[in-house]
């Protein structure tokens, strides 16, 4: 089914010569076409480790110098809802790996199926992230840079409302110290919701690219494209998404899960 | 090709390993299991050893992914070469910042206290503006202490 649906709209099928339909021509075989989209799919992974560390970075330097004010700042955030989340981000990897075999083996409507559940798992991802966001704005849980924020150095904001429970909190938690350390304290716990906005928005980014190459990968299952001589791109963008799901694996309990 | 699509322990299939269906999903289950595990070890008192622990089952399942769901070990050895290459190298840097940043806390607390008193955290946190809950006007007179920030009542 796959040679035969890809002439449909492939510009291969006029080519007049002996060409396996998926190989491009400035590859010999499909093999090594397959081998070259590979290298270059692991290198771009290889970059978004890199890519990542640098607020990994800022997160252990802070959090290295400042351990007890990095338990304070994490027992403001939901476990429950960043461990709903890890599930969902699994079982969206589970699936994306799923759909390769499904796209090896020709099995297209036990691709698409999994394709969807792995898009739908996406979106469902993005809107716990949403409750999550929401939330820490009206608290005023936010980087010290933004007016909404009770770290802003300048001019720092008082929720009031029914929104007053995580200021309270620290309103108590603070009302002792000495000035310095009062400061130190409001200030770091700025900086930890910097890098987890930074963090946890970085990562929002790549899940919502994500769900746009899914959604295409999608589209093209939908139209027959893939079979056992070409599944690349259901590969390749399966490899994408086990790595947005490794990076949250680390974000998980660095961020939500700290004494 | 269909005669193959019974056939998922082949391992040499067309250009990739296609992987059986009970390894998946024994690979998320392990998954699912260790991320109850870490809430598990990440809301009790581990005697100082709860970063070691998280770290060490955050690794675990992140090998799980790559070695299974990402094809790493039927893949060519150089993409986890590279791959496990590219995080030795954030390793490096993670600890030189570390033992970087170390060296100057003590400039960075001092410097903190000389300017702490330019903060508006110098002084204990106001208490927040009463609210009658959506009240038309925000200048209510409770005779609350307002502090900086309130002209961002909304």
């Amino acid at each position: 089914m796959t040679t035969a649906s890809a002439d449909a709209h492939g510009h291969h099928g006029d080519h007049g010569h002996d060409h396996p339909e998926h190989l491009a021509h400035h590859f010999d075989t499909l093999e090594q076409q397959f081998d070259s989209c590979k290298l270059g799919m692991w290198a771009f992974l290889l970059t978004e480790v890199l890519f990542f560390s640098g607020l990994f970075v800022a997160y252990a330097t802070l959090r290295a110098n400042n351990p007890e004010i990095f338990s304070l700042a994490a027992s403001f955030l939901d476990t429950k809802w960043g461990a709903i989340n890890t599930v969902v981000l699994l079982v969206s990897s589970f699936t994306a790996a799923m759909s390769v075999r499904n796209a090896q083996l020709g099995e297209t409507s036990k691709l698409k199926r999994n394709l969807l559940i792995t898009l739908v798992c996406a979106g469902a991802f993005m809107c716990i992230k949403y409750v999550e966001y929401s939330h820490k704005y009206h608290v005023g849980l936010l980087p010290p840079g933004m007016e909404h924020s009770m770290f802003n150095p300048e001019t720092p904001y008082i929720p009031h409302g029914d929104h007053t429970g995580e200021y309270l909190e620290l309103q108590a938690h603070t009302a002792d110290m000495t000035p310095a350390e009062r400061v130190h304290t409001m200030t770091t716990l700025g900086r930890f919701f910097g890098v987890y906005f930074f963090l946890t928005g970085l990562h929002g980014v790549h899940v919502l690219i994500g769900m746009g190459v899914i959604g295409w990968v999608l589209m093209r299952a939908n139209r027959g494209e893939f079979g056992p001589d070409n599944f690349t791109a259901v590969d390749l963008v399966a490899l994408y998404w086990h790595l947005v799901d490794l990076v949250w694996i680390f974000l998980f309990p660095l961020l939500y899960l700290i004494h | 090709m269909t005669e193959h699509a019974h056939d998922s322990h082949d391992d040499h299939h067309g250009l990739g390993h296609v992987l059986p269906v009970k390894l998946l999903a024994g690979v998320l289950g392990a998954l699912i299991f260790l991320t109850l595990l870490t809430v598990l070890t990440g809301t009790t008192y581990l005697y100082g050893f709860d970063l070691a622990v998280a770290l060490l089952i955050a690794t675990t399942k992140a090998t799980l992914v790559c070695v299974i769901f990402m094809h790493l070990k039927w893949d060519k050895g150089f993409h986890a070469f590279a791959f496990i290459g590219s995080v030795l190298f954030v390793g490096v840097f993670l600890a030189y910042t570390l033992t970087d940043t170390k060296q100057y806390q003590d400039q960075i607390r001092d410097y903190a206290a000389d300017t702490a008193i330019d903060s508006p955290f110098a002084q204990p946190l106001p208490d927040p503006p009463a609210d009658h809950h959506h009240a038309a006007g925000e200048e209510h007179a409770a005779g609350e202490e307002h502090a900086e920030g309130d002209e961002d009542n909304h």
